[in-house]
């Protein structure tokens, strides 16, 4: 491994983001990869939604992940305990036996930053993420099943005594 | 580079269970130092891929709502005892890791 400085690193990995998304990508990448800069391997294929994870409220999240009016749906299921003593890890479980579920979001509505993660499912993997996540305070989780171009949303509360997302 | 993290993969019925847990602080960007008041410096896991055999199976992005030191466990239909499960995570600043198992 080079003794890249973290500042270096970083650039290059926002460098590598923008070649990926460029036309005529596999070739420069091919290249890249050739000059040891990437190991195809674990080069990602999603980029990071900025504008969904700096939204500040819920509305502004749903918004920038395209899940605005999403359907209620009875086949979501969110396990996460009644009460949280400790907000900073709070075990959540989501199910979905909706067919064809696609992605799996998780959210904290009352915190500073509500979208929590976005689980993009394929080749097998069922609608079924277990975690655990940070409660700023007393809210619901919010969980969004994406499937078949469509999108439902069930929650669950949690009442939290110490917040986790503070300082 | 980063602290080792720990995978673990076993068959249910016909359905592989991956349980994961990855070293990292996790930092929103939002706390603040107690002593100092100074905002600490988001660093926190950005995506999460896994692949069963080489094939993508999640392909996760995270904010740092997920909890310091990260749990994820996720299940794969159709895999099957001796598959080779690979987890791999890069954050902010570009750090990365990985860990790999056969399912048992």
């Amino acid at each position: 491994m080079h003794a890249y400085s973290h500042s270096e690193r970083f650039d290059m990995n926002m460098q590598r983001r923008s070649i990926l998304k460029g036309a005529g990508a596999a070739g420069v990448v091919s290249v890249a990869a050739a000059a040891g800069l990437l190991n195809p391997a674990t080069a990602f294929a999603a980029d990071w939604n900025k504008a969904a994870f700096d939204a500040k409220g819920v509305d502004a999240a749903l918004t920038a992940i395209n899940a605005t009016g999403a359907a209620a749906s009875g086949d979501i299921s969110v396990k996460a305990p009644d009460i949280a003593e400790n907000g900073a890890v709070v075990p959540v479980e989501i199910s979905s036996s909706i067919a064809g579920t696609e992605s799996i979001t998780i959210l904290g509505e009352k915190n500073t930053l509500p979208l929590i993660a976005t689980f993009n499912l394929m080749n097998g993997a069922q609608g079924y993420v277990s975690t655990r996540i940070k409660m700023g305070a007393t809210s619901n989780v919010r969980a969004i099943v994406k499937a078949g171009g469509k999108t439902y949303t069930v929650a669950k509360e949690v009442k939290v005594t110490i917040g986790g997302c503070g300082g | 580079m980063a602290e080792p993290m720990k995978i673990r993969a076993s068959m249910a019925g016909d359905t592989a269970d991956v349980k994961c847990l990855m070293n990292h602080p996790m930092e929103t960007g939002l706390r603040k130092d107690a002593k100092t008041g100074a905002v600490v410096p988001a660093h926190h896991i950005t995506n999460v891929t896994a692949s069963v055999n080489g094939k993508m199976v999640l392909d996760a992005q995270w904010g740092g709502g997920i909890s310091k030191n990260p749990y994820l466990a996720f299940k794969v239909k159709g895999a099957k005892v001796g598959d080779t499960v690979v987890v791999n995570w890069v954050d902010n600043t570009g750090d990365k890791n990985s860990a790999e198992a056969k399912i048992g």
